[in-house]
């Protein structure tokens, strides 16, 4: 049975497509992309925006090993919910998936219980220690589409070096949770005046921006493609750019969060405003829009990181770092940044899809005939208030909730499925 | 202080000062002289029924003396209840959740909590979920509004004192805090509590003792004693924690005493008739020599008197506040 869907606006980044088609899919590849066209099932997308299915390369789905926070399934859900139909799953799972075997676990549990296509990442280093080494060929053959001990960094520069030039040898990117640890060991928001106000013990942005440095001159030295995680400061952003323009192999994603809120937020020891990295500074937040409106960004990640009622409700500074962040990054990309003429439609399409796709080169992210159904229809102009009882995720730690945002995911459809709709 | 301009006291809580009006904390202010006459009758009977009946919880998550010392005594002398309880925080031992705890004080049928915590913010994150009344006795480095409170009232002794004028304010009065700033919540409760009673705060210290950007708390931010005390109408140290040695906060005592001490060689660039003020305890002869703590400047014990006399003040207002306890949580609903 074919799927047609008709009368909607397509926008495919990857081919500049921006323009309204008729999609006919069967089994799970896209057949044609026209107007007038016939199939058996038809979804009226009239109004609406069909685009590649949304990727995303930083989520943490908690399985194996912390499953009253999220699982497989339930992130997949919460994902597809989103719009997302393909996600990098961060390995600092219990226990992290260092060997091949963890990593044959993952896939085997993807393919029993996820309704999108999960794309995980290894660890490293072994069991996160930042000492060893992991058989990154081995988890490569095994499914792995990249190396990162994210959570935290690597913090000895020997151990950074080698395991940028081993990654690159096994054509795996490594995606760098950069902070320098050493500056402080307490930290629990962003270090300036509100930590100040509130006796909060700080983080401050030179944490993140000395490990950044650090790592893009190990990628300097070594030619390894390095990919900085959740970039969150001015400054962080600012090395990057230098370092694209001296040709170094670096990419970056930054999250939605961190052009929406401040540090301002912490204010009344809300534990659903502290992650890690913190949240920064009104100065950063332009930064940040200026580098994803320039290209210094490329990509929209959520670090989508699902911690249970209980865990988050105790005191901030006991609270574990983290938010869910999958069922309102499409809504608060359109809301905080197209709205407003920060960047285009076809912008945020793109660093939600086929940037993100390209940066661990997997093939997602494009609609093109023959090419596989991963399509979202989203309605770009509805409003509707986050709900945090309404998400598929099996959390509700978002700092988000009671917000009024535009952009609505009516429609997920991964291989030729409907994995979600409204 | 203009004889209070009929302001009732609403609040549920006192979890900071920054929330505080200067009606509020006049307030407390004025309310204290009729405890003060409490605990220096003359028939040695430091008693009265305002809280007869009631139970105080003094709930110490973190060890105090001092505090729960004060705190115990003034719900003592309202005729009060009091029960003490000692819990111990830490994010590795996983106990029963501080939502938990409350809940099973308040099922017990309390009436205030006194709570002491190591983590910012703890009493407002109970305040806004349970009905009972929350005083905080220290949270983390946030705040420690009873401290700031007592410390205000023995100031306005000191001026009123001074100007033979019993309706004498802080206006204008400069007020130097001497010491660790970004480690302390008195530091912070009284940044809030002078500056909003029109008081000028400067604060003076080790650069590695003061958090980024406090000037926008509305003070001066200085690493020279001199140049902090040397207009000062009230000279506040602050306890040093000897530890923060070895966290490379500062090199040794000695050097910390060479630059920072207040003794009577630092005190001549100040005024005669200064007031040496100092939350207790002291490190004797490291923040203050014993030569100006013992002098007849230093009102270190008066703060420790007046303490009492502060929170009985606050504790009677929150039981008579003609609002039923109620939460946050439900005042939104």
């Amino acid at each position: 049975m074919s799927i047609l869907i008709a009368n909607g606006h397509l926008i495919d980044p990857a081919s500049g497509i921006s323009a309204q088609n008729d999609i006919l899919i069967d089994g799970d590849t896209v057949a044609q992309i026209g107007n007038g066209l016939k199939g058996d099932m038809i979804i009226d997308a009239t109004g609406m925006v069909v685009c590649p299915g949304l990727v995303d390369v930083h989520v943490h789905f908690r399985e194996p090993g912390n499953e009253s926070k999220e699982t497989i399934a339930t992130g997949s859900r919460a994902a597809a919910r989103g719009g997302f139909t393909s996600v990098v799953t961060m390995p600092n799972t219990n226990p992290p998936i260092d060997n091949a075997g963890l990593m044959e676990l993952v896939l085997r549990r993807a393919r029993e219980s996820a309704c999108i296509r999960i794309w995980p990442a290894a660890c490293a280093t072994k069991e996160r220690a930042g000492k060893e080494m992991t058989e990154m060929a081995e988890l490569k053959a095994a499914g792995a589409v990249a190396v990162t001990d994210d959570g935290s960094d690597i913090d000895s520069s020997w151990v950074m070096r080698r395991v940028l030039e081993y990654a690159d040898m096994c054509d795996l990117v490594y995606m760098a949770h950069c902070e320098d640890g050493t500056i402080c060991k307490d930290g629990v928001m962003n270090e300036g005046y509100m930590s100040t106000k509130l006796g909060l013990p700080g983080m401050p942005k030179a944490m993140e921006e000395i490990a950044i440095e650090r790592n893009i001159r190990l990628a300097a030295v070594t030619g390894a493609h390095i990919h900085i995680q959740h970039v969150t400061t001015a400054d962080g952003i600012d090395i990057i750019r230098r370092a694209k323009a001296r040709g170094i192999r670096v990419t970056c994603e930054t999250a939605p969060h961190y052009w929406t809120l401040t540090d301002e937020r912490v204010e009344g020891f809300d534990t659903n405003a502290k992650m890690n990295p913190p949240l920064r500074e009104a100065v950063d937040v332009a930064a940040i829009k200026a580098g994803l409106a320039d290209g210094t960004i490329d990509c929209i990640a959520t670090d989508h990181a699902p911690h249970a009622f209980t865990e988050k409700d105790v005191e901030f500074q006991f609270a574990p770092f983290g938010i869910i962040g999958l069922e309102t990054s499409l809504a608060l990309t359109i809301s905080e940044l197209v709205d407003p003429g920060i960047i285009s439609l076809e912008q945020a399409i793109k660093l939600m899809t086929c940037a993100p796709a390209n940066v661990l080169g997997l093939p997602v992210g494009y609609i093109k005939e023959g090419g596989p159904a991963d399509i979202t229809i989203f309605d770009p102009k509805a409003e509707w208030t986050v709900e945090p009882d309404d998400f598929a995720s099996r959390s509700r730690n978002t700092p988000f909730k009671g917000r009024k945002v535009r952009g609505l995911v009516k429609t997920t459809i991964c291989a030729g499925k409907v994995v979600y709709n409204s | 202080m203009v004889a209070a301009k009929n302001t009732v006291w609403t609040r549920k809580d006192l979890v900071g000062i920054e929330d505080l009006s200067r009606d509020e904390i006049e307030l407390i202010l004025n309310t204290a002289p009729q405890f003060v006459a409490v605990s220096a009758r003359e028939s040695g009977i430091k008693k009265v029924p305002l809280l007869q009946g009631r139970l105080v919880v003094n709930w110490f998550h973190e060890p105090s003396t001092r505090t729960r010392t004060s705190f115990e005594l003034a719900a003592k002398r309202l005729s009060a209840d009091t029960l003490a309880i000692t819990t111990s925080a830490s994010s590795l031992v996983k106990g029963e959740s501080l939502h938990d705890t409350l809940a099973n004080i308040e099922a017990m049928h309390s009436d205030i909590i006194i709570l002491r915590h190591s983590c910012a913010g703890a009493p407002q994150m109970l305040a806004e979920r349970h009905p009972s009344h929350i005083i905080n006795a220290g949270d983390g480095r946030h705040e420690h509004p009873t401290q700031a409170l007592l410390d205000a009232f023995t100031m306005l002794e000191y001026v009123r004192e001074l100007r033979g004028d019993p309706n004498a304010t802080l206006d204008g009065i400069r007020v130097a805090l001497i010491g660790d700033i970004t480690h302390s919540r008195v530091a912070r409760s009284n940044i809030w509590c002078l500056t909003k009673l029109g008081a000028k705060v400067v604060l003076c210290g080790p650069r590695t003792l003061l958090p980024p950007e406090a000037e926008r708390m509305g003070v001066d931010v200085t690493t020279d004693l001199r140049e902090a005390i040397h207009d000062a109408n009230v000279i506040y140290a602050l306890r040093i924690q000897l530890e923060r040695q070895q966290s490379c906060l500062f090199p040794t005592l000695r050097e910390y005493v060479r630059l920072f001490r207040i003794d009577s060689e630092s005190l001549k660039v100040a005024p005669n008739d200064s007031l040496i003020m100092h939350p207790g305890p002291i490190n004797r002869d490291i923040e203050l020599a014993a030569e100006v703590a013992d002098s007849p400047r230093s009102v270190v014990l008066k703060q420790v008197s007046n303490g009492i006399s502060v929170r009985m003040a606050v504790m009677h207002l929150l039981v008579n506040s003609p609002k039923r306890p109620q939460t946050t949580e439900e005042r939104a609903q």
